[in-house]
């Protein structure tokens, strides 16, 4: 049996070896800026505050060019907001609704039952107007990125300029320590002090970036604070059951043999 | 263990027009089951709890999803926010697909150690084999309805695959897809067969178990049963140990469904909206079709066969050589604890799926084709060294009987070497 076991173990090094030197041989990315996230871990939730001034981040600068396609304004009392609040939030953005009687469509303000307003019609609208890039939606930004929020993080802290000597820069391109490729068409989003906050934080380049990733993996995920808190039931209860069980399975086989 | 009629007179009056109480009765009370079964043996059934698992949430699942590719995507993250428990659905259903694999690769181990799959349970073997196709079909069809990048461009590499085939390979492909790109019908198709296919599953589960129950299982020591004092009923002692492993299993599965869900799941990249314009920069398949996708990317052009037919033919074949197992292995001796030279080649075999899987998550560069050739090589290898070791190995002696092993642990003493177990005691 230490024989078996230690053969499986050789086995195991040699692949994470052979792993090791793989890695080593790939295009040495830099590692990923390690962020404390308040959603990280089994009992982690979304900082509400944090996740609110996000929230004020993509309306003041991030919606000017990137849409949210699978929120709803009413999704945001999920981020702490009350229902007042959103109703309001949702009245200041204009909607396209229709046809009426007329057969026309029309403009009303937005109601929390909206999906949050795209900042353009289409994606040949957003080409014309942004030098033929197409934002992304980023509805699930944070699961669709490989490091997930401290990659979009680091892409937002991750601009320098000139780019390293000896690295070729397309036309109208920036230089990202963290994006793939290290191309991306999107000049530097934020740069700090781009917005007032009114719970007095201070708008670094840092904060605003944490603000806006924590926003932006509630939008990617609303449910994520339900599931853990349902996990924590569910594992309850199964090793209390699973522990009955062992005594069960003891008790019933305590004559065999 | 006759068991006495039944005392309600509902039950006998049911059971005397259709017999599902004395079946019940014959195949769990009375079923008689070696009494030195390990944990190993556990990974059955839970592959059955898998099943159940998988149909039911993906019925959920059904009823809110929308099989059309400009809303199939919506519609999933739909599941996810909108429906009640819908997160809990998907999630299940996304990280069963791999917890399913997992089970059911230990299951295929298990009986490939203990061989399970010897004389005379041949067809209960090869009926696994077909069980592992069909999840193999029908978690390839489920991948792809979720419709992100790496939904559409796995379906592209794979179905891509058949066009490999001499002469009518694009028009099998065409068929396949449906019209001469990945896209609605294709959804669609793919839609449909992904909930058939459980079902077709289902039958042939049926059919393992009836094969199952008619010599029963096999076990560590792989000798047969000789009498009454090697057997307990199934019920209720491998019904609650069942019931344990269960717990143990639903812990662990449970962790990853609620605290990291995308860990093995899914790809990052299958939470980006599938583009037919845009190739991901790398297309993954689901880990456990890795070791497969290292054999397919391989092999070279052999003599006149291109590279792309002959990784083809290296993948269905090392599907389909599983069926030939229990002839290609030359050994009467069932179980490897008894066997010297298998064992290690057993766990050789182990050890080379891992490189392959390892491998398939790799592009196909420098020393990686090196490696991916010589672990598929050695893929092949291993069943010709199963008829050759059966040829050369001398066995350990075998234990008289099972209950004569297990008091043995005891310091008894065991059978004379050189004791088959086809000898008559």
């Amino acid at each position: 049996m230490m024989r078996k076991l230690a053969f499986v173990a050789a086995g195991i090094a040699g692949l994470l070896l052979g792993g090791a030197v793989a890695s080593a041989a790939d295009e040495a990315e830099p590692p990923l800026p390690k962020v404390k996230w308040s959603f990280d871990g089994p009992f982690g939730t979304f900082d509400r505050g944090s996740a609110q001034r996000g929230f004020q981040i993509y309306e003041e600068v991030c919606s000017r060019c990137h849409s949210l396609g699978l929120l709803h304004y009413g999704d945001l009392t999920g981020i702490g907001y009350s229902a007042d609040e959103v109703k309001a939030i949702a009245s200041t953005k204009q909607v396209t609704d229709g046809p009426n009687d007329q057969g026309e469509m029309f403009q009303r303000p937005g109601r929390a039952s909206d999906k949050f307003v795209a900042p353009f019609a289409n994606e040949q609208a957003a080409r014309a107007a942004l030098n033929g890039a197409l934002p992304p939606d980023l509805s699930l930004i944070v699961k669709a990125l490989e490091g997930g929020p401290s990659q979009v993080f680091g892409v937002l802290t991750g601009y320098r300029d000139p780019p390293p000597p000896g690295f070729k820069l397309g036309d109208g391109m920036y230089y990202d320590l963290y994006f793939p490729g290290h191309q991306i068409a999107m000049p530097q989003p934020l740069a700090g002090s781009d917005v007032t906050y009114a719970d007095g934080a201070k708008p670094t380049l840092e904060q605003e970036a944490q603000d806006v990733v924590t926003f932006l993996a509630w939008a990617a995920e609303p449910t994520m604070e339900e599931r853990k808190y349902t996990g924590t039931k569910v594992l309850i209860f199964l090793v209390f059951m699973t522990g009955l069980l062992f005594g069960a399975k003891r008790k019933i086989w305590a004559d065999v043999h | 263990m006759a068991a006495p009629p039944a005392q309600n007179k509902i039950v006998r009056w049911i059971d005397h027009r259709l017999p599902i109480f004395a079946f019940m009765q014959h195949e769990l009370n009375e079923y008689p089951t070696p009494k030195n079964l390990s944990y190993w043996w556990n990974f059955g059934s839970l592959a059955g709890i898998m099943l159940v698992i998988m149909i039911v949430t993906g019925v959920f699942l059904a009823m809110h999803y929308t099989p059309h590719v400009d809303y199939a995507f919506d519609s999933v993250e739909r599941i996810m926010r909108d429906v009640n428990y819908g997160w809990l659905m998907r999630y299940v259903h996304m990280n069963g697909a791999s917890f399913f694999f997992i089970v059911t690769y230990i299951h295929i181990f298990r009986g490939l150690y203990y061989g399970s799959y010897k004389e005379p349970r041949e067809l209960l073997w090869m009926l696994g084999v077909v069980i592992l196709l069909l999840m193999m079909a029908t978690a390839f069809m489920g991948y792809v309805l979720p419709w992100g990048q790496m939904s559409f461009w796995g379906a592209t590499v794979i179905t891509n695959l058949f066009s490999a085939i001499p002469v009518v390979g694009q028009s099998i492909v065409t068929w396949l897809w449906g019209g001469f790109a990945i896209d609605n019908p294709t959804l669609n198709r793919f839609y449909s067969l992904h909930y058939l296919l459980p079902f077709v599953i289902v039958a042939v589960v049926g059919l393992h178990l009836v094969a199952l129950h008619q010599h029963g299982s096999n076990n560590p020591l792989g000798i047969d049963r000789k009498g009454p004092q090697d057997s307990i009923p199934f019920h209720p002692y491998y019904t609650v140990k069942d019931m344990f492993g269960l717990g143990v299993f639903l812990i662990v599965f449970s962790v990853f469904v609620f605290y990291v869900p995308n860990l093995i799941g899914t790809d990052p990249q299958n939470y980006v909206r599938a583009n037919p314009l845009q190739t991901p920069p790398e297309i993954v398949p689901e880990w456990y079709y890795l070791p497969f996708y290292a054999m397919l990317r391989s092999v070279p052009d052999i003599l006149f066969i291109p590279a792309k037919l002959a990784g083809v033919i290296a993948l269905f074949a090392s599907i389909f050589i599983l069926f030939f197992l229990p002839w290609i292995d030359s050994s009467k001796v069932r179980s490897a604890r008894f066997r010297p030279i298998y064992k290690w080649v057993f766990w050789l075999l182990v050890i080379d799926c891992f490189v392959l899987g390892y491998i398939g998550a790799h592009r196909p560069e420098g020393w990686y084709v090196i490696v991916g050739r010589v672990a598929t090589l050695y893929y092949f290898l291993h069943f010709f060294l199963m008829w050759l070791i059966g040829k050369i190995e001398r066995p350990l002696p075998l234990p008289t009987s099972i209950s004569a092993a297990v008091t043995a642990k005891g310091g008894g003493r065991m059978a004379p070497a050189g004791s088959r177990p086809m000898e008559k005691p």
